[in-house]
């Protein structure tokens, strides 16, 4: 079982054996009712973008946008092939929640996208899933197969006369394919390098034609939001943030996991969901929403509740779901370079903001680390990240920014004591004691 | 319309447009490196990011289109933040090797480092390293450290060459620029990277490290070498010329030129330069002052022209020539009673000569090819016969222009083709005639008698259905006719079919011409009125005169030429060069100045006049051709020599002036009537096909050191399919012989499945092939 705990939830709901992921046992919990109903009725195209107007789901993806309104972004009437795109390749350090979507719930996901298919008249879909989970991309194979072979997908569905093909495609592991242009250029089979916008994918998408690309649990909340209702979707979670989410708690507690809860629980719930701090030690901080959201102190982070208005206020986002939780036993500033290797390892190296810059942060925090810091290292820093922010083609110049923005902010002394002392102001033992690493040692 | 503000300035401009369009309009400058007008836009750079009204972050100019009332600021605080701050970026991991880099000087890196970079860098970190790369004798990769990324290479490959030979590897600050493991650059376009880029990571191989950029002096020349007439820069130190550089002509060559234009120059220093006039006396040949070797050729001629008649007298020019030599050399033949005077050398069939209602040409301009919704090209090998003309059809195909080939190969074109027919040269004509058939039957009009028995392709018919659309509108389809519809034996039917499919379908007729003055002969009247330029070799002369031609490379069937040479009793030779062949037939070896050491006029293929003066003095005792053939008619007492300047002669040949000649008209006076077309009629032995590869064209490329190590240069081979090479019982990769009439030639035999069944093509206009006969025709294979 792979969803650890949840409340009042929607897509873990009776994940229960080992063929819950099978087409039967969707069916049996409701699965392909909501297709179903909307191709017998043929319910006007309006009417599935309103309800999920209605729902206030807000894209799971990261960056939280309405996908209601996105999907009213899509040119319905523009004639030619058009594209639905489901974004799996869920690469960010701490999001592990779609590839147990796609595990225990495939067929959510696929009757979401066909949905979501009809609502926009799109006839094509792809499903580009992760390339370091290989056996998820698999399932989602068998699961498509399952649901060709009942006449779910491909010509006249259940003989509504609604065309809709689905294809998985994996990609190779690279972080930057998550951007969802860089995406695009991937399934075309070319480098995974984002574009720029505009042009955007809901007018010049895949293959230049209008495209909408959505994140695997948003598309798998669709039925859902579909069989309930918007507004019941939306009273599951809070204002302007409805449904249910899943959260992927990693780090320093003693049940990382993934978790369902609806939106706007307070935090403490779901810390102590995960089975609550390891070592009972104290929370230093958590990055609340996957490794590019910035980071935020524990004692805020106890008073917010988890949802994106919430997360917002307290300076960071909820991004993914992902809540990296990090307790007193850890060095901020090795978090930091690891965080800032990965960003500059990932950078897809076409604008010139991330390609150089990237490296360089990592350079430095890396030489601070090492206690070979400069005084005006902190400095320089805050001025490579702001020289790098907003000014590169896609979002993975400020992924890399605000970590190192927001771990300098909150734990300056740290950085400071790092460069002066050359080295950490947690003592290595603490920090042994708390990576779990270096039981047999202490 | 939309309004838009750059700094204060106010301008209106198309929508679509963007930022930096607008600011090119206005005069505005905003800096940049990985945007470049013929280009796809990138937007990877980021040093063209400008402060936008209401916009939160600064804005690409290169990738934003403007809106309406939109109100920009190149130099705000925060736009001069952002592009300083992109500038830092730039030049972290950049070696700052500009002393002894080659760009040094014309470095757009440098110059902008100059305004937004710092005086010192934050940077203590190590710096990059990118390993060389070798791609080939033109480019040098020598320093790859030094790019920034901006990949204005990799999208020129993709999107003007047509192939994709650099890509951007790996990613991160790993990225870098290379090519496909281990291949070179091999593109005929390959040279223009070098201008497009902006650092001192590409650069020009034969060049490096052989002057500063600044020291050069620049001017104005025109391409000797294909019929499109390229425009060029030609950079000059000392009295030497140092490199050759594109200049801008947007309704020429834009802003590029063929890596021949571009290359050919190093053969202006080549050792095989004759820089003395030469004759034969007692069998051997001996340098001698220019007035004994005028005198002697005076003489020569005079005698042979009292002993046998002036008709014993033929005249060959290249095609390359300028137009000046052309008439001048037309004027002194036939003053001395002879009218074989030709520069085809590559023709065979002539019998469209007197029946033509003008000059031949390309049938349009060349700005207007972009306008056209079809083209169909007959009989070329495009990319390497005319690389920007090919280039202006690949952009074309790329708007959705339906380009059809038809010839005798399938080479890569590197465009995207709406239909293709490859045929053997032996049924060129009948595949063209199906094409017509097939557009008089689309049409459903009377299909032109002699064409009863053609039946066409599923390809000739999507070929003729592609002329036919949007039928009546002017200006919209045309058909071109190659170097292979010219030099073919039945090209005067090649013609009339293509005038009738003009006819049927309301296209333009044109033709692509070979040289730089394949137009500009016709105009200068260097045509023959008794033997033409394949009969004054098949039947012997008395006496040969040869402006800036090597017959046993240059003609249709160098056998025969050489054969006519070396039995005649005197050989002129007016050439640059002393080559091989000629230093064993020619009695006379006068030095004349190539392109660059000269004045005067070519005629390019949509007849534009384009005259140029010298750039550096004649080499040695070498004159210009012109001069040469002034004085010879001075010295011959010949009336109407006496000419103070080019510029003279250019007038007699052109009274009215103007940037296009007069009477280009490609009609013929006579139609189809005496054609009929049957199958089967083909030969059925081998035949052979000839390409001129692209840098054996001419004399200069010839002796281009680095062209000559291209593999464009590469050893002509006996390339057939893989089924006649198996009916000939010969394996790929073993030695041939090749045997054409009494020559033949030793090759190697290669599988190349681009070649029709039943052909070998085996390359013209080079040494080891030229004791074979005509271009096209029989030939047998055998193993050597």
């Amino acid at each position: 079982m792979a969803i650890l705990g949840a409340i009042n939830p929607m897509l873990s709901l009776g994940l229960d054996g080992d063929n819950a992921w099978r087409l039967a046992d969707y069916v049996k919990r409701g699965g392909y009712s909501a297709l179903k109903r909307i191709l017998a009725e043929k319910m006007p195209q309006e009417q599935v973008i309103n309800e999920v107007k209605k729902s206030v789901l807000r894209g799971r993806g990261g960056a939280g946008f309405p996908t209601g309104l996105k999907w009213s972004f899509m040119p319905r009437s523009f004639p030619g092939e058009k594209y639905v795109v489901c974004n799996s390749d869920e690469g960010e350090p701490g999001t592990f929640k779609d590839r147990d979507i796609l595990r225990y719930n495939p067929h959510s996901v696929i009757e979401g996208m066909a949905i979501a298919a009809y609502a926009m008249s799109a006839t094509r879909g792809y499903n580009y899933i992760h390339g370091e989970v290989w056996e998820i991309y698999t399932r989602f194979e068998e699961a498509l197969d399952e649901a060709r072979a009942a006449g779910l997908l491909g010509e006249n569905i259940l003989g509504s006369g609604f065309n809709f093909d689905l294809f998985a495609h994996h990609g190779y592991g690279a972080y930057i394919c998550g951007e969802e242009t860089a995406l695009l250029e991937s399934i075309e089979g070319k480098k995974g390098q984002p574009r720029f916008k505009p042009p955007f994918p809901a007018s010049f998408g895949l293959y230049g034609k209008p495209t909408t690309i959505n994140n695997t649990e948003t598309f798998g909340s669709i039925p859902f939001i579909m069989s309930l209702g918007g507004e019941h979707f939306l009273e599951a979670g809070k204002e302007n943030n409805g449904g249910t989410k899943l959260f992927s708690v990693s780090g320093h507690v003693n049940k990382p996991g993934n978790y369902e809860i609806p939106l706007g629980t307070p935090f403490s719930t779901l810390l102590e969901m995960a089975g609550g701090m390891r070592g009972g030690r104290k929370l230093k901080g958590c990055i609340p929403g996957g490794s590019s959201s910035p980071v935020v102190p524990g004692e805020i982070m106890m008073g917010c509740t988890m949802d994106y208005d919430s997360i917002a206020k307290a300076g960071s986002m909820l991004g993914s779901g992902a809540v990296i939780i990090m307790d007193e036993s850890t060095c901020m500033v090795k978090a930091l370079e690891r965080l800032s290797f990965f960003y500059y390892e990932e950078s897809c190296g076409q604008c010139t903001p991330c390609r150089e810059g990237t490296n360089w942060l990592y350079k430095v925090v890396h030489r601070i680390e090492n206690g070979q810091g400069r005084p005006d290292d902190l400095d320089l820093l805050a001025s490579v990240t702001a020289n790098i922010m907003g000014r590169t083609i896609c979002a993975l110049g400020d992924a890399a920014s605000m970590p190192v923005q927001s771990f300098i902010k909150h734990y300056r002394d740290e950085f400071a004591y790092h460069i002066e002392h050359k080295k950490c102001l947690v003592p290595l033992e603490v920090q042994r004691a708390g990576s779990g690493f270096f039981k047999a040692t202490v | 319309m939309l309004e838009i503000e750059i700094d204060g300035k106010q301008a209106q401009v198309p929508a679509g447009s963007t930022i930096m369009d607008a600011a090119q309009l206005l005069g505005a400058y905003i800096p940049h490196f990985c945007y470049h007008k013929k280009l796809s836009i990138a937007a990877n750079c980021r040093m063209c990011l400008v402060q936008v009204e209401k916009a939160p972050k600064p804005l690409p100019a290169c990738a934003t289109p403007v809106t309406n009332g939109m109100k920009v600021f190149t130099h705000s605080e925060l736009a001069i933040k952002a592009q300083k701050g992109v500038m830092e970026f730039l030049l972290i991991n950049h070696p700052l090797d500009c002393p002894i880099c080659d760009q040094g000087g014309e470095c757009q890196l440098q110059d902008l480092a100059v305004g937004y970079g710092g005086g010192a860098s934050r940077y203590q970190e190590a710096k990059r390293v990118v390993f060389h790369k070798e791609v080939g004798p033109l480019i040098s990769m020598q320093e790859m450290s030094r790019c920034i990324h901006c990949t204005r290479c990799v999208r020129f490959g993709q999107e003007i060459a047509g192939i994709m030979e650099l890509g951007m590897a790996n990613r991160n600050m790993h990225s870098e620029i290379q090519t496909f493991v281990g291949r070179s650059v091999d593109s005929e376009l390959s040279g223009n990277m070098i201008d497009l880029c902006p650092v001192g990571a590409l650069t020009s191989k034969p060049f490096r490290y052989s002057a500063r950029s600044w020291e050069l002096a620049r001017r104005r020349s025109i391409s000797p070498h294909d019929s499109l007439g390229a425009n060029l820069t030609v950079q000059v130190k000392g009295n030497k010329v140092m490199r050759v550089l594109p200049r801008e002509n947007e309704d020429v060559n834009e802003c590029w030129i063929s890596d021949k234009d571009r290359f050919s120059y190093e053969a202006l220093n080549s050792p095989e330069r004759l820089s003395k006039p030469v004759i034969r006396v007692d069998g051997a040949l001996r340098e001698v002052e220019w007035n004994v070797a005028l005198d002697y050729v005076s003489h020569a001629l005079k005698d042979i022209a009292q002993n046998h008649g002036g008709e014993a007298i033929a005249a060959l020019a290249s095609p390359h020539s300028t137009l000046e030599e052309l008439h001048l050399l037309q004027k002194l033949t036939r003053a001395l009673g002879s009218g074989s005077v030709d520069f085809r050398p590559h023709r065979r069939d002539f019998s469209a000569d007197g029946k033509r209602a003008g000059t031949p040409w390309l049938g349009m301009k060349l700005s207007e090819i972009k306008d056209l919704d079809a083209a169909l090209v007959v009989g070329s090998f495009l990319r390497k016969d005319h690389p920007l003309f090919a280039q202006r059809l690949r952009q074309l195909a790329r708007k959705g222009g339906k380009v059809s080939l038809l010839s005798v190969t399938a080479d890569d074109s590197s465009i995207n083709v709406h239909a293709r027919l490859t045929v053997s040269p032996a049924e060129l004509v009948l595949a063209l005639g199906g094409v017509v058939k097939a557009a008089a039957r689309q049409k459903g009009v009377a299909v032109p008698s002699g064409l009863e028995l053609v039946e066409p392709c599923a390809s000739g018919k999507a070929i003729a259905e592609s002329l036919l659309q949007g039928e009546g509108e002017k200006g919209k389809r045309a058909i071109f006719m190659g170097n292979v519809a010219e030099q073919h034996p039945q090209a005067t039917q090649l013609h009339a079919l293509a005038l009738e499919l003009a006819k049927l379908t309301g296209a333009s007729v044109g033709f692509v011409g070979e040289a730089a003055n394949s137009v500009g002969g016709y105009v200068a009247k260097a045509l023959p009125t008794a033997l033409d330029g394949y009969e004054m070799f098949a039947q012997p002369c008395k006496a040969y005169l040869l402006l800036g031609i090597d017959p046993e490379i240059d003609c249709h069937n160098p056998q025969q030429a050489v054969a006519a040479l070396k039995q005649s009793a005197l050989v002129v030779s007016l050439s640059s060069f002393k080559s091989g062949a000629a230093l064993d037939y020619a009695d006379v070896l006068l030095p004349i100045a190539p392109f660059a050491e000269t004045s005067g006029t070519f005629v390019n293929a949509e007849g534009r006049v384009q005259s140029f003066n010298g750039v550096v003095r004649p080499l040695g005792d070498s004159r210009p051709g012109w001069k040469v053939l002034r004085v010879l008619g001075n010295v011959l007492a010949l009336p109407g020599f006496d000419y103070d300047s080019s510029e003279q002669v250019r007038d007699e040949i052109l009274p009215e002036g103007g940037v296009f000649v007069a009477g280009l008209d490609n009609g013929l006076d006579s139609g189809l009537s005496d054609l009929t077309l049957a199958p089967g009629a083909a030969a059925s032995g081998l035949q052979r096909i000839a390409d001129v590869p692209i840098h054996f064209a001419d004399p200069l490329v010839r002796r281009a050191p680095a062209l000559q190590q291209t593999r464009d240069a590469a050893l002509p081979a006996a390339r057939m399919s893989a089924a006649t090479l198996a009916q000939q019982g010969v394996a790929a990769g073993s030695q041939v012989r090749v045997k054409q009439a009494q020559g033949e030639a030793l090759l190697l035999a290669v599988a190349d499945e681009t070649v029709p069944a039943g052909c070998v093509r085996v390359a013209a206009a080079h040494a080891s092939t030229a004791a074979l006969g005509d271009m096209f025709g029989a030939i047998s294979v055998e193993r050597a």
